[in-house]
């Protein structure tokens, strides 16, 4: 297939030209998912390890919800937060609909599962082995949260490349809810679905080339953290 | 360490009642109607055969355990306390990290804790694996670390729950060394070993716990020459006990 | 700990802020179809119209059914679809206050170049399609509610024809999608010129059949009723109306080309 030596050419095109309407693509793109990834992290975090130490009636249910809830089609997600964020909906008067918020909540709404329920994992396996020296020492198990969290930090840290995985690489919900707007909501992946609806496969394996390079430039920055740590703290 | 020792005469940590304890797990009797206090600053030894619950006993006097039956009182203020376990359990961090992390815990000024922690390194013979990631040192280092964080912690009253079972001989003279400066700086010891002859090297008086029952609670010198029960005579002996 | 947690916080703000800030000129947000915005057309004309009365449009394109209903909910200021018959209801409903006509264009069929159905010498498109469904010629069919969906069905009903079958497939997909896999299973496949000509995986397919009336595609422009959804940007909305209706809006989409071609005829009133 002749289209994908052109794809990679075009990927290269793409990168080398710095085309200024990509550029807002690649930003755009960026700072929804990390912006949904930060706070899904800062609610996902505490929220699975407090599920991870503490037991109470209905928290099975709420486990079982939790890890379900970690296949949640996109397209369902993006539904769910149209309809809230609609202006017929509960929350329209925010006029978030079509705009970038609207598109964090989304993938919010599709992070903050994954990172709970795999944080809810890791602290539990943790917390079985520090559990007797950390009651012995006196702790509390709301103090326990930071000292499981900070040990079990680099388990968590591919947890939260999880939840960026599937927050760059969603599509269903960003085009629902940001309208994939020329400019303001159009993403990386809206972008691929587009040029692939125009017929101009090459732009939009090229597009999708430069998607995988990002998410593969976070993966390994995070990656060099996670050993160097993992070297210094064996 | 002498005014330590002023500050700390052993008559001011409270003693320790256990009245009626029992702990019961799916339907089975892992301890019963145990009754014993503990006084004074003295190091108890608590032996007795596999599964006789003497690491059960030592969970529920520390806290670790709510019992299902009977209770735990101090009588007076709650001392502090700390406890060694068989296998240490050390935080991701440095040996001096998880010094400075359970001194944190202690409520000490941040200023204060590595100076202190440095100190107990030194002290312990870790000075120079103060960098070292806490969990690739040996298990005698390991040890000799879990020992350092209860020091800093000045407890009046440390469990020791087997605490050499894992070691090689130099680094098991090493934890005898570490109980008997507990004991000296005013610490009050319960600790439960395997070896006899540990047990006769560092014990005042003895538990004899077998099947989850007290069998014995005596002076070490009359546990070892003249046992009261049969079981433990066994025990003694080498023989298995029921 | 706290204080890292503090920073983070902030920092999170801040980024938030920033995704969520836009540029703060006045603007509306229109629900248009795919086949509008895919063809380039909005691309060559909102500059124009933004250059004369300084208001941004934002195009949130989707399917005919879609668009209505985004409208009907009150998340977009104006709408801009081909479905005249479903625009009227909309008026009737009382969601739009005025529908007018725009512009059309026309819808073409597309087939693989061996025409294995013989649809190049129809007469007309109804005998086009009776050759398709006698032929049993696989079809790759929108069937995803949109205008040319709706338009697609019209015609089969006016040809008698009840298509079904092995052959008939609906994809439930937008144009594009659909020429991709009409291309890959060398299937007729009905379109809308513009999309055609700007399209570029063609494959096999070639254009064989146009020129009929009732392939003719009008797009209508609505404005929103300001009784069902008093909080839309009526005043900006209106003035995006009265401009593609005026001269210089109908010229500026006659002067709309791709690859040579024209591919919108303005025919406001």
């Amino acid at each position: 297939m002749p289209q994908h030596d052109s794809a990679f050419a075009t990927a290269l095109a793409l990168i080398l030209d710095l085309d200024p309407a990509l550029l807002g693509i690649v930003v755009l793109s960026l700072k929804v998912s990390l912006t949904a990834v930060l706070i899904a992290a800062l609610l996902g975090l505490p929220l699975g390890a407090a599920l991870a130490l503490w037991r109470f009636p209905g928290r099975g249910v709420l486990v079982v919800v939790l890890n379900a809830l970690m296949g949640l089609p996109p397209v369902v997600a993006g539904l769910a937060v149209y309809l809230l964020l609609s202006r017929a909906g509960p929350l329209g008067d925010l006029g978030l609909l079509f705009t970038p918020g609207a598109m964090v909540v989304a993938q919010l709404l599709l992070v903050l599962p994954i990172i709970a329920a795999l944080t809810r994992q890791q602290v539990e396996e943790l917390h079985l082995e520090y559990r007797e020296q950390l009651r012995s020492l006196g702790l509390s198990r709301t103090r326990m949260i930071p000292t499981l969290l900070w040990d079990a930090r680099l388990g968590l840290m591919t947890v939260v490349l999880a939840g960026f995985g599937r927050a760059s690489a969603e599509v269903g919900a960003v085009m629902i809810v940001g309208g994939n707007i020329d400019g303001v909501t159009r993403v990386m992946t809206t972008a691929i679905v587009l040029e692939t609806s125009k017929g101009n496969l090459p732009l939009a394996l090229g597009l999708g080339i430069v998607l995988l390079g990002l998410v593969a430039l976070v993966n390994a920055a995070a990656h060099l953290v996670g050993e160097t740590a993992r070297r210094r703290l064996g | 360490m002498n005014d330590m020792l002023q500050l700390h005469t052993p008559a001011c940590i409270a003693p320790l009642e256990l009245e009626g304890l029992g702990f019961h797990h799916r339907g089975q009797a892992l301890l019963s109607d145990l009754c014993l206090r503990l006084d004074g600053c003295r190091r108890t030894l608590v032996l007795g055969p596999n599964g006789a619950g003497k690491s059960l006993l030592m969970r529920l006097a520390h806290g670790l355990l709510p019992p299902t039956h009977g209770r735990v009182r101090w009588q007076g203020e709650i001392p502090r306390q700390a406890m060694v376990f068989q296998r240490p359990v050390l935080l991701k961090r440095s040996a001096l990290d998880n010094l400075c992390y359970a001194l944190g815990v202690n409520g000490t000024p941040w200023r204060r804790r590595r100076p202190l922690a440095r100190e107990a390194l030194e002290r312990f013979g870790l000075g120079a694996l103060a960098r070292r990631p806490a969990r690739v040192l040996s298990g005698g280092e390991q040890q000799r670390l879990a020992l350092a964080r209860a020091w800093l912690l000045e407890p009046r009253m440390l469990f020791l729950d087997e605490p050499t079972s894992a070691l090689d001989p130099a680094a098991i003279k090493a934890v005898e060394d570490a109980v008997t400066d507990f004991h000296r700086r005013g610490t009050r010891i319960l600790m439960s070993t395997h070896d006899l002859h540990q047990a006769r090297r560092l014990a005042d008086e003895v538990i004899f716990l077998c099947g989850g029952r007290l069998l014995e609670h005596t002076p070490a010198e009359r546990f070892f020459t003249a046992p009261a029960t049969p079981q433990a005579a066994a025990f003694l002996r080498g023989e298995l006990v029921w | 700990m706290r204080t890292g947690l503090t920073l983070a916080t902030l920092g999170l703000m801040g980024l938030s802020m920033t995704a969520v800030a836009q540029d703060e000129a006045p603007y509306i947000t229109l629900a248009s179809t795919t086949s509008t915005e895919n063809s380039g057309l909005f691309d060559a004309i909102i500059p124009q119209f933004r250059e004369a009365s300084g208001i941004a449009v934002r195009v949130v394109a989707v399917g005919t059914g879609q668009a209505f209903e985004i409208a009907r909910r009150g998340d977009a200021d104006s709408l801009l679809v081909h479905d005249t018959e479903g625009e009227e209801r909309f008026v009737a409903d009382g969601y739009a206050s005025e529908r007018a006509d725009v512009m059309y264009n026309d819808f073409v069929i597309i087939g693989p170049a061996e025409d294995p159905a013989g649809i190049r010498e129809a007469e007309s498109v109804e005998q086009a399609f009776s050759r398709i469904a006698q032929a049993e010629a696989p079809f790759a069919s929108r069937g995803d509610d949109s205008g040319t969906n709706r338009a697609e069905l019209r015609l089969w009903d006016a040809a008698g024809i009840e298509p079904g079958g092995e052959w008939y497939r609906e994809l439930g997909s937008g144009m594009g999608p659909t020429l991709n896999t009409a291309a890959g299973m060398d299937a007729y496949v009905m379109s809308d010129r513009a999309t055609w000509v700007a399209f570029d995986n063609r494959q096999n397919l070639e254009l064989l059949f146009e020129g009929d009336e009732a392939l003719f595609n009008q797009y209508g422009s609505l404005r929103l009723s300001a009784e069902t959804h008093p909080h839309l940007k009526h005043d900006l909305a209106a003035q995006w109306h009265d401009w593609l209706l005026s001269d210089e809006g109908q010229q500026a989409i006659a002067a709309f080309e791709v690859k040579g071609q024209q591919l919108f005829f303005p025919n406001a009133d």
